[in-house]
């Protein structure tokens, strides 16, 4: 298997950036299939349980297009390639163009209306562009639904609380992609539920009804819910909106960490600028539907790229993690 | 720490020490059930203008069993007053009642809607439609056409089937866009437009007034075992779609967006299992009338008392949604004897302040 080799094209991205190579066990490729057997490329917390089938990802379905598998190894988790999307009739992606490589961190930023929420729906295959998107390689439309929820798990700006349902419950809805259709969970899908809620320090909510919950405590259970799905792929969409500063931290830090240790590759959008730049590897700035700009934080947050596409006063200072963006009242 | 242990290389595939399990049916709420079924089965055989002992009737019961042979001290006419005329309605009254609450079950759950009930998408007023015209026609004609048996079920289950179908025509007008909602409002425009010609031809025919309102009101009292064998089709079926769907109906409780994502095709499951409960709800009406609350009460008591998961909400609405309606018969037919009141009727008197009660306690527990 040829390994890629990431990192070198953006020297911003460098040690951070976990090398899919075969030296670390913790952050191997993305994908769960080829290879020998490696305990990190199983689904999220394998790392810490018991490798071999009971929590292992089933292995795709024969004779169909594995995402990031075989020759596809060394493609980007995520292309994007002229995307346009039109929803009832008014555009709102203008031809984007978006790569993201395999264990990179992405946030895409942007006022509102610029259609961050729509370019992450497209990628997430919530919308019919089958062609303008391949995950690992594979074009979205070559993808059958439940083939590819084991591929993206989606973190929704807002996501449903259901009255009534327990934590464990919820978790265990994302499993959905692995149960067969009209079938029940097994042994193995319970134990990679366990696994997420003991990760993530929820082991003591899992009776717990989840609209009872605190918003740290929900965004750390919608969390756990994409986890379970063991997809390489992670869309968070606002992911810490509703959350005050120390737990926007919290939650951000869990990502990252998971991040490293699972292999994650991690595509989000957010408001707040300067904890944007601190988590992201790279970001991208959507305005009107198009790519304004993209690169490392440092590069797209300028004060004249936040001027012109946020018509906002700021003041950009260089931080320890990125750049720190502050907002400053215009003089009269 | 348990914790550090379950992480351990030793820990087994999943069996040992797993503390909580996903909600699932539980054991002692599914003996609940067919007790409850069981209770209203002999409560049904039993009461009438001739009371029998339940003892004995229990043990004539059994004796339908094969290979089962009791002396139960009956009377030749009492055992065919059992299995020839108090047994067939219970067991239709189990069969209705049941199809009617999963129906209510499903829709609730397919629209995230705790106020859909089985008639939500014009199924009462089709079926009031049909029913009225063939009343009002048969009437004029001399009668000929409303006094074979089948002529109204058949009408009614037409009847609701079409306006079924109306609605969803009406809805997929919507386009792309069809949520749930615009299928809820489609069904609020045909339901309203067929109860508009209803009221039309009822003006028109108003020596047929009480032979539609009786009809509209429910009733099991026709009930022989021709009626039980023409629901049960239906009723199988429909129990099988709606409760292999059940796990799925706790996905698509995370809405369309999510559950897609999750691997589902929500619009393909929804249309699905619409198709199943307006299919089971069309042949419930055609046996047995317009029989209102059971199709929202006992769902949303099952879901108070035993837990909101659709794995648990469906069978046991269908356990208790019969036993439910068996025994409200038993009161319709005994309470005001030799007449009898509408079950309709004792349906929502007695399940609205039952329902009431459950709500109140509920939250209690809860809080």
């Amino acid at each position: 298997m040829t390994s890629p080799t990431p990192g070198t094209p953006d020297p911003a991205t460098g040690p951070p950036d976990p090398a899919p190579g075969p030296p670390d066990p913790a952050t191997g490729p993305p994908d769960p299939a080829p290879g020998p057997p490696d305990p990190a490329t199983g689904p999220p917390g394998s790392a810490t349980g018991p490798p071999g089938p009971t929590t292992g990802l089933p292995a795709p379905a024969p004779g169909r297009p594995v995402p990031g598998s075989g020759t596809a190894a060394g493609s980007p988790a995520v292309e994007v390639r002229g995307l346009r999307v039109s929803l009832d009739g008014v555009p709102i992606l203008f031809g984007v163009d978006l790569t993201v490589r395999a264990g990179e961190w992405v946030t895409v930023i942007g006022p509102n209306g610029a259609g961050k929420s729509t370019l992450l729906r497209a990628v997430g295959g919530l919308l019919p562009t089958p062609d303008a998107v391949r995950l690992f390689g594979t074009p979205l439309g070559a993808l059958r639904r439940r083939e590819r929820a084991r591929v993206v798990a989606t973190v929704a700006q807002s996501p449903v609380v259901p009255p009534g349902m327990a934590v464990l419950d919820y978790v265990l809805l994302g499993r959905n992609p692995y149960i067969p259709p009209l079938g029940r969970e097994s042994a193995a899908d319970l134990a990679v539920v366990h696994e997420v809620l003991d990760r993530l320090d929820l082991a003591g909510f899992r009776t717990r009804e989840l609209a009872t919950l605190s918003g740290g405590e929900r965004q750390r259970v919608f969390l756990a819910r994409a986890l379970a799905q063991g997809a390489t792929l992670l869309l968070l969409d606002e992911p810490t909106s509703a959350l005050d500063i120390g737990h926007q931290q919290e939650v951000l830090e869990l990502v990252d960490q998971l991040r490293r240790t699972h292999g994650l590759t991690v595509l989000a959008t957010m408001h707040d600028l300067s904890i944007a730049g601190e988590y992201a590897d790279r970001m991208v700035l959507l305005a009107d539907g198009r790519i304004a700009a993209a690169g490392t934080p440092e590069e797209v947050l300028t004060e004249e790229l936040l001027a012109h596409h946020y018509r906002a006063h700021v003041k950009v200072i260089p931080g320890p993690h990125g750049p720190l963006v502050l907002p400053t009242r215009p003089r009269p | 720490m348990h914790q550090a242990l379950r992480r351990g290389p030793s820990f087994p595939s999943g069996e040992a020490a797993q503390p909580p399990r996903p909600t699932g049916l539980r054991k002692r709420w599914l003996a609940a059930g067919i007790f409850a079924v069981l209770v209203a089965l002999v409560a049904g055989v039993s009461f009438g203008p001739v009371s029998l002992p339940p003892g004995s009737v229990a043990i004539e019961l059994l004796n339908l069993l094969p290979g089962v042979r009791l002396d139960s001290g009956l009377t030749e006419r009492e055992i065919a007053i059992v299995t020839e005329l108090r047994l067939p309605r219970a067991v239709l009254g189990l069969l209705v009642g049941g199809l009617l609450a999963l129906a209510g079950g499903a829709y609730q759950g397919v629209f995230r809607n705790p106020l859909a009930d089985p008639y939500l998408l014009g199924v009462a007023a089709g079926a009031g439609l049909a029913v009225t015209v063939v009343l009002t026609l048969g009437v004029g004609s001399g009668g000929a056409l409303s006094g074979l048996p089948v002529t109204i079920p058949l009408a009614a289950f037409v009847g609701s089937l079409g306006a079924v179908l109306m609605t969803y025509l009406l809805g997929a007008a919507g386009g792309r866009s069809r949520s749930p909602a615009t299928l809820i409002l489609a069904g609020v425009a045909v339901s309203a437009f067929l109860s508009a010609g209803q009221t039309y031809l009822l003006q028109r025919h108003a020596e047929s007034i009480q032979q539609v309102y009786s009809w509209l009101l429910g009733r099991l009292a026709t009930a022989g075992w021709q009626d039980v064998r023409l629901v049960l089709p239906y009723f199988l079926l429909t129990s099988l779609v709606i409760l292999l769907f059940r796990r799925e109906l706790d996905v698509l409780s995370v809405g369309d967006d999510e559950a897609t994502s999750l691997g589902l095709h929500p619009q393909r499951s929804r249309y699905l299992l619409i198709a199943a409960a307006s299919l089971g709800t069309a042949a419930a009406v055609s046996a047995s009338g317009l029989i209102g609350f059971v199709g929202i009460i006992v769902p949303h008591t099952v879901r108070l008392l035993a837990g909101s998961s659709y794995r648990v909400v469906l069978p046991l609405s269908l356990l208790f949604g019969g036993a439910f309606l068996a025994l409200t018969d038993v009161v319709a037919r005994t309470a005001a004897a030799p007449q009898e009141i509408p079950i309709g009727v004792v349906t929502a008197l007695l399940g609205g302040p039952f329902f009431v009660l459950v709500l109140r306690t509920a939250r209690r527990v809860l809080s």
